[in-house]
């Protein structure tokens, strides 16, 4: 087996296989690059990808930059077709699915992107930021939508008296509340959360995180939180699956994986997160 | 002997088209000794990317230096004439910024770029100054030193050009390094790689570095002392190990909360509610009287709200801006 699975991932296999919201086998990803003379070269950015994640719960997908996880964000929210494999969501496999049956399940599986001030369009309000998706799946009319608009900014956070405030008016924090809030809009049941909180001071990013658990309690999300912080990662999720190199080389309970990691790839990146209680290096020069 | 670096009531302010004056830095003071590494700990909008450039006399032309001084190997960069900052600027003092990318000329090589810098400061001719790019180069990329330099920027990794920055930083020698979050854009693998240059350069140079940051994290093990910059004032300074582990001010204890233990987290610990700190960093152009954190402190007094507490020395190494120890 290449890689390590926990108990609870091989059960669902089986008995539990009802529990899992998703369920990715074997997916690879290859792209055609046209070099400058004219030749073809393959980059293969996923191969073999095979985990799941169980309804209500939060996987979180780790490595380093250029392993494949923003690829696989994408091929999971429906926006690249995966070369092989099979995206199996809510019992569905929707890997192979044309046009028109994937503008139904997009919407249930939703993106929220790492740079608030590029994922918003900043002459819109926060209402129309809100209320944009409904508009283009054509729910709910002006009344019901601009309701439901108000309802998702306060559910994130937003006082009412800003709602026709523009998006650039907001500060970061704030940007992310309202990339929240419209992904909530089309009551999606997936959240991929591609580097949500890594833009954000960590103040910012504990008020963001308190909101991602507050939701998923409420609303019962299922979240893929992706990132390169483990320390986060730690914090948020049930489950950890570590990416290198386009293939998923370790995935566990999230406290098995940090206390017995079984890869040199999640060993790295252990040792690479920044600690508070790191020692000095060197004698004080005071 | 005098500190390297001495900065003094420092006051920097933006001003709008309309002649509205927006405060960035108000009394900002803080020495660097030569050999020590400052960390300055602050969140956007702080004032903490102002620092950096207005040591340099940087800043964009909206902003003004409106009082203090900034002493470096005895002068004052404040008041020198602008053909005196010359030499300094790039040479004795360099700058690395957050995104390297950018920092970068995208249709150039490397070898021509880190030439420029040569270039710029010290005549000579040009087989010893491609010698001397060679040779600085290699301190960052001692086994690909020649590869490096034939490339151009978009053929490196994130990584790569941030090595490149480095390299260009201390060409001609520095005292003084100043970077802006200079891995905020990489990841964790690679931004130890680059906190291991820092540390192994300034053993070998003994270099002073500022290293600015909002990631308290980084400056474990790696910063001598760390200045906590909150809405353009110091809320404390003293040594990283003090500041870090037993915070004073109510705002840095704060923040220090709000980092998830993560990999040192319990179980149970694990999907809580992180400590928020209420609010928003306060708008310091409608500032109004009072310590600046006093709406969102925990512990705030009644005279929290009528002045601003000044800075009380706890030890020699030590300073909090707070009335809960004098002010």
């Amino acid at each position: 087996m290449p890689y390590r699975v926990s108990s609870t991932v091989d059960d669902s296999r089986e008995g539990e296989k009802m529990d899992r919201l998703l369920i990715v086998e074997k997916l690879a990803k290859r792209y055609e690059r046209t070099t400058v003379l004219g030749s073809k070269k393959e980059v293969l950015a996923l191969q073999e990808v095979s985990f799941s994640i169980g309804r209500g719960s939060t996987l979180a997908l780790v490595g380093e930059s250029g392993s494949g996880k923003s690829t696989l964000a994408f091929c999971i929210a429906c926006l690249e077709r995966p070369t092989s494999g099979r995206i199996v969501f809510g019992g569905n496999e929707i890997a192979a699915l044309g046009e028109k049956q994937l503008r139904e399940v997009r919407p249930q599986i939703q993106l929220v992107f790492q740079d608030p001030v590029r994922s918003l369009n900043p002459r819109f309000s926060a209402l129309e930021i809100v209320s944009e998706p409904l508009i283009v799946q054509g729910r709910l009319n002006k009344q019901e939508r601009e309701a439901r608009g108000r309802a998702l900014l306060a559910q994130v956070g937003i006082p009412q008296e800003k709602e026709s405030q523009k998006a650039d008016e907001f500060s970061g924090g704030q940007r992310q509340r309202l990339a929240i809030a419209r992904a909530l809009s089309l009551e999606p049941k997936l959240l991929v959360l591609d580097e949500a909180l890594s833009a954000l001071d960590y103040s910012v990013q504990a008020q963001i995180a308190n909101l991602l658990l507050e939701l998923q309690a409420a609303l019962g999300l299922t979240y893929l939180f992706i990132t390169h912080d483990l320390g986060m990662a730690a914090h948020l999720a049930d489950e950890i699956a570590v990416m290198e190199q386009g293939r998923v080389v370790e995935m566990d309970a999230a406290d098995t994986l940090l206390r017995a990691p079984g890869q040199e790839a999640t060993r790295r990146l252990i040792a690479a997160t920044p600690r508070l209680g790191a020692a000095d290096h060197r004698p004080q020069v005071i | 002997m005098a500190p390297l670096l001495q900065v003094q009531d420092l006051h920097v302010a933006y001003i709008s088209r309309a002649g509205r004056k927006s405060p960035a830095l108000e009394g900002v003071s803080f020495d660097v000794r030569t050999g020590e590494t400052l960390g300055v700990l602050g969140e956007s909008g702080c004032g903490k990317s102002t620092l950096a450039v207005a040591l340099l006399r940087l800043l964009p032309g909206n902003a003004e230096i409106q009082k203090g001084a900034v002493l470096f190997e005895g002068q004052d960069l404040l008041r020198a004439e602008p053909r005196a900052l010359e030499p300094i600027r790039g040479a004795r003092i360099a700058l690395i910024f957050q995104e390297p990318s950018l920092a970068l000329h995208p249709t150039i090589r490397i070898s021509e770029q880190v030439s420029d810098v040569l270039a710029a400061h010290e005549p000579a001719s040009r087989a010893a100054r491609r010698q001397k790019m060679l040779q600085v180069l290699a301190e960052v990329f001692p086994a690909d030193t020649a590869h490096i330099a034939d490339s151009y920027p978009h053929q490196l990794s994130g990584g790569q050009q941030q090595r490149v920055l480095i390299a260009m930083a201390i060409a001609c020698g520095p005292s003084l390094i100043v970077a802006d979050e200079p891995t905020a854009s990489l990841d964790p693998t690679t931004q130890q790689d680059i906190l291991g240059i820092f540390r192994r350069l300034r053993e070998k140079f003994n270099l002073s570095i500022i290293l600015i940051t909002h990631n308290p994290a980084l400056l474990a093990g790696l910063a001598d002392r760390v200045l906590v910059l909150y809405a353009g004032k110091v809320a404390e300074i003293g040594p990283t190990e003090e500041v870090l582990k037993s915070p004073q001010h109510p705002y840095t204890r704060a923040l220090m909360q709000s980092v998830p233990e993560g990999l040192e987290g319990s179980a149970r610990s694990r999907k809580s509610r992180l400590p928020v700190i209420p609010g928003e960093a306060p708008n310091l152009a409608v500032l109004e009287s009072g310590c600046r954190f006093e709406s969102r402190c925990a512990d705030r007094m009644e005279q929290c709200k009528q002045r601003e507490p000044g800075a009380t020395a706890l030890s020699e190494a030590h300073a909090v801006s707070c009335f809960k120890y004098g002010g």
